[in-house]
């Protein structure tokens, strides 16, 4: 017997609207198993069903050969299922040791926690990932990166026979998705399964052995990796044949072809601590500039001073030829955007409506007469929910009910809705899935094209050299030099960010 | 300091910014009340200081846990009202019994409220609202609407008369075993993590398959059990049941807690930060007792109020600006 896992034909419909319909995945001892599928297909519902969070309406669960009647994530944990929710699922208010450790904590006499021990393992811990950090400290004050390897190292370290990520890399850039590559082979050399849901197809090469393809609730079929290609995982999930996707091709979308307007904003030199040191740069109307980086060279930093975040201790911003933003209600006010990198601090009101949380900003855009124009609003939510293919029931649903992929479109449409004349854009299509992830850069194109300017910030390579008109490299919290499309390539990025020694003596 | 692998004072006063400004305005006060008062550190006002703030202290407490997880406790001034005519009807039998049985009423009514809100699901708010309705007018109902004198015969009025070392009441003694317990449970236990956890991230807490209903279910027992000691020492400071006091005394335990550095939303909070919390805002009354005893100034009753209320939002304002600097980001990009 080598089978771990096994759903069958599991349905599960929230308020009528079927989530999943007859989903099945089969997952073997020692086996990393990727599980793709587009944003709303029902990979995160699976998971859920399967740790007990929520309760099937129907279909079998079998794990380690025994019939599984989880009612609660306590549960789960309790039979050998740890799992990193795609919502992380920690409290920042709490040290780092106790978001790892709470419910395991080491005890003295069975009852007191022995906090020295507990801070111990959890520093432990936490090495296995290359993290050296003050572990007494509020989990709060840390980067959305070090949270979500938090969330990671406690699941790994709970002991279990299969652990479960459900889009682990979406907050990491390239070195601590390699170190979390060395954790997983680990894991599955030491015979523990590892369920892997992520976007990005070409990790899935790189460490899953199989991988099985959800579309609108279902399971379109499940094959070795070793025995397919990107193409046809693409073509599976979106239901479509491969060649036409080939044709279709990954042309359309490409910097370089911008007309530049007029300046619309300069930063000279500018600092704002330690980790923003010396910045520069110009972005012209119609104009995507990218900025690239490797985690920690001041890329949000960057993004920060421009929206008046942080205060300048050097240097000059110049606005559409004004002054600087002393703090973000200025920035708006004067035409900025900023979709920041973490979600949940970016304010989704979870309880609210898609349709309040898209046009929250834009009330007073929508306000006649004091009155709020209700056929207006909804004739704009409709426009988004079609150009961004937000996947959602209707627009009155709460947008916590929304997978997690189409929440971050909603707040890239709450954005785009408001029309700032410079919108800076942090990681826009995290958790967004292949197809949806073209769809928003023809969008952010569309966007300049329409006479404004955008700062692109991204941790994917791809997404950096194919948007951007030019890309401002950043090392160590300075600017260290600009690339030019047409002719960007990836390996040329990377050639700057390696480079950065030389540029900088 | 519990948790600490070496005392660092630095490092904690930055972790911990959000509790510093009560112990200084509370040093201060003391400091203030023993220069200006020659009787203010005597053993006659200390020990009824402290007997009379016994009671707020320990609703405080509980009061305390129940906002660590973002609920609140709206109940506690009619369960002790309550219990402190219960307690007077039991004491003949003695505070061995009287004790003990009240604070189980008080519990009681803590699972009332849990059942309501864990299992019904109503919001806390209006759960421990329909709550204080329900034992106030269940206080009125058995006492005929009248105080309950005690039994003077019996143990039971040396609660809160008698002293250890001739200066604390019994009062005093057994709320703070009562503290030291719940600070031990909330600083060393897994109970106590996940009760933070809680306030921190319920969903989260969830997902990290911690004990969450168990958790809040017990913080309700607390908060009642808290509420029921309260109405024991009323009644036994007093020498009688009391079915008309307890008025917003829930506004004041909700007070001390805040002042104390607890964040009303929960997930971060500390006993000993809600006892000098209750301590201060008893002591601002204490001296302006003594300030009207100089006769320089009078503060009338309503004055007093005021005043109390102009202190609380300095010191609410002093704390939020400590703890600015600890909200903005740190660490890495
Ligand atoms: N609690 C809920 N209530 C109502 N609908 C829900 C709920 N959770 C999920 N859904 C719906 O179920 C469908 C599947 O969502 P799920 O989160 O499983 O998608 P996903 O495959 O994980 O997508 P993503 O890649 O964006 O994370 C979506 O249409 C979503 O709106
Ligand atoms: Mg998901």
């Amino acid at each position: 017997m080598t089978t771990l896992l096994e759903m069958n034909a599991i349905r599960k419909a929230f308020n009528g609207v079927a989530a999943l319909s007859g989903a099945s995945i089969a997952i073997e001892r020692g086996e990393v198993h990727a599980l793709i599928g587009q944003n709303g297909a029902g990979k995160s519902t699976m998971i859920k069903v399967l740790t007990g969070v929520y309760h099937r309406d129907g279909g079998t669960i079998l794990f380690n050969g025994a019939e599984s009647v989880l009612t609660t994530p306590r549960e789960a944990q309790a039979t050998g299922i740890a799992t990193i929710y795609q919502e992380l699922n920690l409290v920042p208010l709490r040290s780092v040791t106790e978001n790892v450790m709470l419910g395991y904590e080491p005890k003295r006499l069975g009852t007191f926690i022995n906090w020295r021990e507990a801070h111990r393992r959890t520093r432990e811990i936490l090495m296995r990932f290359g993290i050296d950090i003050d572990v007494k400290m509020p989990l709060g004050s840390y980067s959305t990166a070090i949270q979500q390897l938090v969330a990671i190292a406690r699941a790994v370290s709970l002991d279990a026979k299969l652990v479960i990520m459900d889009e682990p890399t979406s907050s990491l850039d390239a070195s601590e998705v390699k170190v979390l590559f060395g954790v997983v082979r680990g894991l599955r050399d030491a015979g523990v399964s590892v369920l892997y849901v992520s976007h990005f197809l070409d990790e899935l090469f790189e460490i899953c052995d199989r991988v099985t393809t959800m579309r609108d609730g279902q399971t379109v079929g499940c094959v070795k990796l070793a025995e397919t290609t990107k193409l046809e995982l693409i073509a599976g999930m979106l239901g479509r044949d491969p060649d036409e996707i080939a044709q279709a091709g990954m042309t359309e979308f490409g910097g370089g072809a911008a007309k530049q307007g007029e300046v619309l904003l300069t930063a000279q030199d500018i600092a704002t601590g330690p980790r923003l040191s010396k910045f520069d740069m110009t972005l012209h109307r119609g104009e995507i500039v990218g900025l690239g980086g490797l985690l920690g060279a001041g890329r949000t930093e960057a993004a920060r001073a421009l929206f008046g975040v942080d205060a300048l201790t050097r240097g000059k911003i110049t606005l559409k030829g004004a002054g600087a933003p002393n703090s973000p209600a200025e920035a708006i006010r004067a035409g900025l955007g900023f979709l920041t990198e973490d979600r949940k601090a970016e304010g989704i009101i979870p309880g609210m409506s898609v349709r309040e949380n898209l046009t929250l900003a834009l009330l007073p855009k929508l306000t006649r007469n004091g009155q709020i124009d209700r056929a207006r609003e909804r004739q704009l939510v409709q426009k988004y929910i079609d150009a961004l293919g937000i996947k959602t029931a209707d627009m009155e649903q709460p947008i916590r009910e929304l997978s997690g992929g189409n929440q971050q479109k909603v707040l890239l449409a709450r954005w785009l809705a408001n029309e700032p004349d410079i919108l800076i854009l942090d990681e826009p299509t995290r958790g967004v899935d292949v197809g949806a992830k073209r769809e928003i850069q023809m969008i952010i194109r569309d966007y300049v094209d329409r006479g404004f300017g955008v700062v692109l910030i991204s941790s994917e390579f791809e997404e950096l050299v194919e948007g951007a008109d030019r890309i401002v490299v950043l090392n160590e919290g300075r600017s260290i030099g600009e690339l030019k499309n047409p002719g960007i390539t990836e390996h040329k990025l990377v050639q700057a960010l390696a480079h950065t020694d030389e540029v900088t003596a | 300091m519990l948790n600490s692998d070496a005392f660092d004072l630095r490092k904690y006063v930055s972790r911990n910014s959000q509790s510093v400004a009560v112990w200084i305005a509370l040093f201060a006060l003391i400091a203030f009340g023993l220069l200006r008062y020659d009787n203010f550190g005597g053993a006659y006002n200390v020990s009824s200081f402290l007997n009379y703030n016994s009671m707020f202290i320990v609703i405080s407490m509980g009061m305390c846990f129940v906002i660590i997880t973002g609920g609140i406790d709206l109940s506690v001034g009619s369960v002790a009202a309550f219990t402190s005519v219960v307690a007077a009807y039991l004491s003949p039998y003695g505070l061995e019994v009287a004790l003990p049985l009240a604070v189980l009423v008080g519990v009681a009514f803590g699972a009332l409220n849990a059942f309501c809100i864990i299992v019904l699901r109503i919001p806390p708010f209006i759960a421990t609202l329909a709550t204080m309705l329900g034992a106030k007018g269940g206080a009125l109902v058995i006492s005929g609407a009248s105080t309950i004198a005690v039994d003077w015969g019996s143990n039971f009025t040396r609660m809160g008369m008698e002293k250890v070392f001739n200066l604390f009441p019994w009062s005093i003694v057994i709320v703070a075993i009562v503290g030291v317990f719940l600070w031990i449970i909330l600083e060393t236990t897994s109970l106590g993590r996940t009760i933070l956890a809680i306030g921190g991230g319920e969903d989260a807490s969830t997902l990290m398959g911690l004990k969450v209903n168990r958790a809040k279910a017990l913080v309700y027992l607390i908060s009642g059990g808290c509420a029921g000691l309260a109405g024991v020492i009323l009644a036994s400071g007093f020498g009688a049941g009391q079915p008309l006091e307890g008025i917003a005394w829930e506004l004041s335990a909700i007070a001390s807690v805040v002042v104390g550095g607890t964040l009303l939303t929960g997930g971060l909070g500390s006993i000993p930060a809600t006892v000098a919390g209750a301590l201060l805002l008893g002591l601002v009354f204490n001296i302006l007792n003594f300030e009207n005893g100089r006769g320089t100034i009078s503060f009338s009753a309503y004055w007093q109020m005021v005043i109390r209320g102009g202190f609380l939002f300095a010191v609410i304002l002093f704390q939020s600006r400590m703890t600015k600097g600890r909200k903005a980001k740190g660490a890495t990009a």
